[in-house]
């Protein structure tokens, strides 16, 4: 995430004139997508730069507030995702149970390689300090280890996907999905008692959640409930990262017809189409170019390249494939699985939750130990 | 420039060039074929994919 550095002697009709061009521009893309690509699809793409806004505009995210719940014992930011993900059930559950045809809930199985994966993507985004949506975020913003990161996580997640049949044959459990007032029930009161044990464990000094976290967990919670209602599936991102991996390979020349992943029909279909029609494309598309409008707006692009050792630019690309990787093994990232898979129910959220943050101990341990932060 | 503008630019620059490329590559979408505005209350099956499905 940036931070606001906005020069003062910035004229205020050249600021004014220069934050008109970037809402005019983004509006003129949306509209472009929605008369050339589809209604939806334009629709989908203002959802995503919303989500963009949101998490870059309130310095909302994932990997952050895990950071400071674990090393500082402050709770607000990882409550402030639990509030947002309790809102979104409070819609999804309902919708689901009364338009099952039409919307899907992200649902999955816990197995093995499930908990592993989501245990590795919690270690590798305290590295990079960036999860799913927090690497498009930080890469709109200018952060050049999120940018260096993301086109790896498009490849692991493009591997990921190819070799995830084998690893779920690993030992996989059926898939279980609360649903109906017992179901929502069920997971609000798993979320608030998640919340309290995090507030009480909270020295007093900590126990205080900032205005602008209140405001982004509802935004966030709105947006996300939109993405259900109009594309018929919860919010996602690593679905959309592999499959532009994939159609580079197929446009060097690869042919995955025989990948037991993206030789299905469905993804054989999905290759073939435009990713402007592809749901979770669109979004992360929203969500970079959300946050660059953001970081423009607050003149807050100033700064430069960080004095990283080469180690930790290895760790980087390193560990962004493995976020890409893991994710796909543990059926989504901190969004698929974790946002997405608790709000609609699905019990591999939590488990993803579970090994997740336990990934995320070692993660910030190894954070110091690979450069990319100074030892204290 | 600063560095982090650049970063933000070749982040905004590297996508556009990616999706161009993928509409001429798929020869751009059949706007006659679009689904409707909104999957809620349309009576269709949702199409897209996600990260927590199973390869179909």
């Amino acid at each position: 995430m940036t931070t606001t550095t906005a020069p003062d002697d910035a004229r205020p009709g050249a600021r004014v004139a220069s934050r008109g061009a970037l809402v005019f521009g983004a509006a003129l893309l949306v509209l472009a997508v929605s008369a050339l690509v589809g209604a939806r699809y334009g629709l989908l793409l203002l959802i995503g730069l919303g989500f963009g806004i949101v998490l870059e505009g309130f310095r909302f995210g994932f990997a952050g507030p895990w950071r400071r719940t674990i090393r500082e014992r402050d709770p607000a930011g990882t409550v402030a995702q639990l509030l947002s993900i309790g809102l979104v059930a409070l819609a999804a559950f309902p919708l689901l149970a009364t338009h099952g045809q039409e919307l899907i809930g992200a649902h999955a199985p816990i197995g093995f390689a499930m908990i592993g994966g989501a245990f590795v993507f919690g270690a590798c985004m305290q590295i990079v300090m960036g999860c799913g949506s927090g690497t498009l975020v930080n890469a709109g913003s200018g952060n050049a280890v999120s940018l260096l990161a993301l086109p790896f996580f498009a490849i692991g997640s493009f591997f990921g996907a190819d070799h995830l049949l084998w690893w779920t044959g690993l030992g996989t459990a059926p898939t279980v999905a609360l649903s109906g007032t017992t179901g929502l029930l069920v997971t609000l009161a798993a979320l608030a008692a998640v919340s309290a044990f995090l507030w009480l464990r909270a020295p007093a000094d900590k126990r205080v959640m900032p205005r602008r976290f209140w405001i982004a967990a509802i935004c966030l919670a709105g947006l996300a409930i939109a993405n259900l209602v109009v594309a018929g599936q919860p919010w996602g991102v690593v679905y959309g990262l592999g499959l532009w991996a994939a159609k580079g390979a197929t446009a060097l020349g690869a042919d995955l017809s025989g990948s037991a992943f993206w030789g299905t029909p469905g993804n054989v279909e999905r290759l073939a189409q435009p990713l402007l029609t592809d749901v979770t494309s669109l979004t992360n598309l929203g969500i970079v170019g959300g946050a660059s409008l953001v970081a423009a707006w607050r003149a807050g692009l100033g700064g430069g390249l960080p004095d990283l050792p080469a180690r930790a630019w290895i760790a980087t690309v390193i560990a962004g494939f493995l976020l890409g990787y893991s994710s796909r093994l543990a059926f989504g990232c901190n969004v698929g699985a974790f946002f997405s898979g608790i709000s609609t129910g699905s019990l591999h959220g939590w488990a993803w939750f579970a090994a997740a943050f336990g990934g995320a101990f070692y993660g910030i341990k190894l954070r110091p130990i690979l450069g990319l932060e100074a030892r204290s | 420039m600063t560095t982090r503008a650049l970063i933000a630019g070749l982040a905004l620059a590297g996508l556009a060039t990616m999706t161009l490329a993928d509409l001429a590559a798929t020869g751009g979408p059949d706007i006659y074929r679009q689904p409707p505005l909104i999957a809620l209350g349309s009576g269709a099956a949702a199409g897209g994919a996600h990260c927590a499905a199973l390869p179909q």
